[in-house]
Parts: structure tokens; sequence; C-alpha cells
């Protein structure tokens, strides 16, 4: 039974409740480290929901309530010592709408050191060097490193997108949760996500939410489906696509439903 | 036959409506669009007026433009020489707004934050009745209010001989002015889009480096423009600062100067000038100089609104 790959993400018995409604039943999953998962499932089967639980931005509203236990790189985030601060400094989050700040394409990538370091560690030099990292790695620096002043929000979708990764990255955080990070983008944007997904894989643990089922076939390397709340299988992506356990499961592949 | 009776019909149809409902329809037409054009003519109107009235003065040989504009010298009923100076009012009106917004403008913005971001949806709903009831309070009250309970204050905790003065307008102007910059400031506030906040959330953002960092740079014009409309609020208000400031023709040296504001000072003579004297017409100027200002403050807040629509 010992996993050969150690676990970064665990969840003993999840519930999750909006206010009367309960959005995840007894979630019990354990994500391997450093491998992009991938969560599948109808509209409403709670995926995003499990997602927005792993950094606790589901907290926002105030109805929500949660029983059971999240341990991430082996710490319940759920203990009261944890700071949320330091939690989502470690777990990062992309979003379905590109949203990157109203504000330059340099101060988004550096805005996670500026939030979270002293003003005396931050070297000119070291926010440039943070910066020019950071957009190598999603490959935007080819192609804004002469409009680091421009106003984010004017970039193109895709790029935007990237950028919303990059400004991950200068935390160094171990998981990346992805919320349907393409559905904003044409196909050629897609691809560079995917493409990027794969370059960041082994380093950091990618969880992606995805409506697209080819997505999460030719993305990941585990997938995770979910119904009504319930997990129902989680496997390796080519045994799920190919041989899925679960009659459900198998017939939401086939698109009998969903 | 019945292939082609559908158009014929509908002629019919229309010609059978009666004339008085089409007379009625035309009528409420021309209604709507003089209702909606009217704003227009009221204001050139207005101007028009004011400025028609006022114009003879710029004319005359006694009369100079910058003695006007840059002699603290008011004295229109004197028997010898009359100077009509309005340099002190328009010292006592920027005097007093500059304190109304020192004193609104944190408060204003900080209620905007505190509604928009801070408090729940039942706080939130109070509070923003409560603010429109504020802005509701007709300002005779608050003038009364200045003139009798400030004043007071002023006198007993300063040691002021008068308590009516630049202190206590200031005040007053600020409590008119807060909830106009509260309820457009948390609209700007509101017009920002959830997405920026949950991205700085899921970054790790505490609450006062999401707004600090996030929400105020993004809502800035909206901000910038509440701000200017409270301003506008404060140089257009009479009544209050006529009987909360004094009516002392005089460049203010402190908070505990009285002074006169042209609004106040053209409030408290017009009815005292005998029409077409060339008091009667420098009152029309200021109040030229005064339309003015406002048309200034508030084209500078419309072109800031509309920075926001734009993005």
């Amino acid at each position: 039974m010992s996993a050969p790959v150690q676990s970064s993400i665990a969840t003993r018995n999840l519930n999750l409740w909006y206010g009367s409604f309960q959005a995840l039943i007894n979630v019990t999953v354990d994500i391997k480290d450093g491998l992009i998962t991938a969560l599948i499932g109808p509209s409403g089967c709670g995926k995003t929901t499990l997602l927005r639980c792993f950094n606790r931005v589901n907290e926002r509203y105030g109805y929500v309530t949660t029983t059971g236990e999240i341990k991430i790189l082996g710490k319940n985030i759920y203990d009261p010592d944890v700071s949320l601060i330091e939690l989502r400094k470690s777990v990062g989050m992309v979003f379905q709408r590109p949203n990157p700040l109203p504000i330059s394409v340099y101060e988004n990538v550096v805005f996670g050191l500026r939030i979270h370091s002293e003003r005396s560690q931050l070297k000119r030099s070291l926010l440039d060097e943070a910066v020019e990292t950071s957009l190598r790695e999603v490959g935007l620096w080819e192609d804004l490193k002469d409009r680091l002043d421009t106003k984010a929000t004017g970039l193109q979708l895709e790029q935007q997108q990237k950028l919303c990764i990059a400004r991950l990255l200068p935390l160094k955080p171990r998981v990346i949760l992805m919320d349907e990070p393409c559905s904003a983008l044409d196909v050629e944007g897609t691809r560079a996500i995917e493409e990027l997904m794969f370059g960041l894989k082994g380093r950091y643990t990618i969880l992606i939410v995805t409506h697209n089922m080819a997505q999460a076939r030719r993305a990941s390397d585990e997938c995770i489906f979910m119904l009504l709340g319930e997990m129902v299988e989680h496997a390796r992506t080519e045994k799920l696509f190919l041989n899925p356990a679960d009659p459900r499961t198998a017939e939401y592949i086939e698109g009998r439903y969903g | 036959m019945e292939s082609n009776s559908t158009s014929p019909n509908l002629a019919v149809r229309k010609a059978a409506r009666p004339g008085w409902a089409l007379a009625g329809e035309r009528t409420l037409e021309i209604l709507i669009h003089l209702c909606g054009i009217s704003a227009i003519l009221f204001v050139l109107g207005i101007f028009f007026f004011v400025f028609k009235e006022a114009f003879p003065v710029l004319g005359h040989e006694k009369f100079s433009l910058s003695q006007f504009l840059f002699s603290q010298e008011w004295y229109p009923t004197s028997e010898v020489n009359k100077r009509y100076g309005v340099l002190a009012m328009i010292a006592g009106t920027f005097s007093v707004t500059a304190l109304a917004m020192v004193l609104a403008v944190p408060f204003g913005i900080g209620g905007a934050i505190y509604i928009s971001e801070f408090c729940g949806a039942k706080t939130k709903e109070t509070l923003k009745i409560v603010v429109e009831l504020l802005a509701a309070i007709p300002s005779v009250v608050w003038g009364f209010i200045g003139l009798t309970v400030m004043s007071r204050l002023i006198v007993k905790y300063t040691g002021a001989p008068v308590g009516v003065n630049v202190l206590n307008g200031g005040i007053i102007l600020a409590l008119m002015s807060v909830p106009i910059i509260v309820s457009i400031g948390e609209d700007a506030l509101k017009a920002v889009p959830d997405s920026f906040r949950e991205a700085g959330i899921a970054l790790g953002a505490t609450r006062w480096q999401l707004i600090w960092r996030v929400l105020l740079p993004a809502a800035k014009n909206g901000l910038l423009a509440a701000v200017l409309l409270g301003v506008a609020r404060a140089v257009g208000e009479t009544m209050a600062v006529l009987m909360a400031t004094g009516h002392a023709v005089h460049i203010p040296h402190s908070l505990l100067d009285s002074v006169r504001t042209l609004t106040a000072n053209i409030a408290a003579e017009l009815g005292e000038a005998p029409v077409g004297s060339d008091h009667y017409r420098v009152l029309f100027l200021t109040g030229v100089l005064l339309f003015l200002i406002t048309f200034v403050v508030n084209l500078a807040a419309d072109f800031m609104v509309r920075g926001i629509r734009k993005k």
C-alpha cells in the first residue's frame, strides 16, 4: 500500500457546506507530489469548490462550513496555528478569467514579494531578477521585456494568463491550483498554457480543474472524477479514460451526461 | 385572395387607430424630448441671465476686473469711493473649502472603504440609508447647528472671541460633503471587479495590503471624482456658511478668524442692492465667478468618472 510518490495534498473525510447545501461529501484523496492532476466532472460537482479549499479562499464567503482534514505538505491547513498568508504563499492559484492587477507588468510579478517581505529586503536588483526569471519561465520575457511598465490589464488574454502564472513563481510555491485556466483562451492560448504546465511539472504540484475532457486526457498525469460532491474515481489518466473502474465514470467520459 | 390578405389587413388595422391616439403618442414623444434637453436649456439660460446682468459693469470706467479679482477692499455702499474687490471672499471660500476637504476626505474615503469592504450586508444597508439621510438634511439646519451648537463649543474649547469662523464653517461643510464622498466613493470601490480581490487574497495579501495596493489604485479615478464632487458641494454651499462663518470681509490668518464666502456675500447683499446698480451687477459677476469655479470642478470630476468607464 505504500505509495511510491509522496502525496503533497491529502484530504480526509472532507465535507463542505454552503449554508445548508452540502457541496463536498466525504472527500478523501491523495494528490501526488510533482504531478499534474486534473479534476473533472459535470458542472456543480464540486471540483472548483474542492480546489478552492486548498488555499482556503472559499472562506471569503461567510456562510461556508468545513469539516474533515486537509494536509498540505504534511500540515493540516485547518489547524489554528496555520497562517493563511503563509498557506497562500505556498499554494498559488490561477483563475478562470485571467485577473492581472490593474498595475504594470513589472509590479504584477513582484506583487507577492512586496506583500510578503520587509521593504528593506527588496533591493531593486532582487526584484529585477525575480521579474526576469519568472517571465522567462512562462515564456513572456522576450515579448514583454521592453514593455514592463505597461498596464497588465491591456495585454492579450493569453499573455495575461501567463502573467498570472508568472506572478506566483517569485513566492516559490509548492502547489499551483488552476481553475479552468484555459476557458477564456483560444486554441493557441490553450496549447501555450498546457506546454507551460509541462514545463513546470516536477518542480510544482499542479492541480487543474477543467471542463474540457480532451485537455484532461492530454495534459494530466492523474485524473480525479467527481460527481455531486463526491469523489468517484482517482486513477492514472490513461487508466481512467481507457479502463474506468466505476460505471459512472465510464458514462461521463463517454458523454452520456455532463 | 387568401394569400395576400395579410398586408391589406395590416394597413386597415393601422388606419383604424383613432386619430387622438396617434396625436397623443406624438405629443408624448415631444414632451419626453423636451424633458431630455431641458437641462441644457436651463443651464444655458441661467448662465445667459447671470452674465447678462453682470456684463454692463465690465465696460464701466470706474470698474476694473483686476481690482475685482485682486483687491480685498469691498466697500460697495461707500458714499465717496466705492470699491469692489472680492479677493477676501475668494480667500474665505477657499479657506473654508480647504479645511472642509482636509476633514471630509479621510472620513469620506474611510467610510466608503468600511462600507464597501469591511462591514456585513446588514450594516451595509443600514449605513447606506443613514448616509443618504445625512445628505438630505437641509443646509439651513446645518447652518443652525453651526450657529448655535458648534459656535458655543468652539468658544468654550479654543477660547476664540467668536465661535463663527473658518473652523466652524469648515466642520459644517465637511459634515455636508462626507455623505457625497462616501456614497460616490463606495460606488467606485464596488465597481472594482471581484477578480482583483481574489487575485490579491490568493497571493496572500492581508486586508490592508489588499485595500492599499489593489483597491485604492484600481478605484482611484472614482475616488478622485467623489472628492471633487464633495469640493463642488462645499464651494457652492451658501446658507450653512452664511450662518457659520461670521461674515467678516477679511483674509483669514488663522482657523479662528471670521470670513465671508463668495456665496454668502451674494445671498446677504443682493436683496439690498438696487436693481441695475454697479453693486447689483458686481454681485452677479461674483455669481459668474462661482459658476466658473464649480463648472471647472464638475468638469474635472466628469472626466475622471469617464476615465473609470473606459477601463
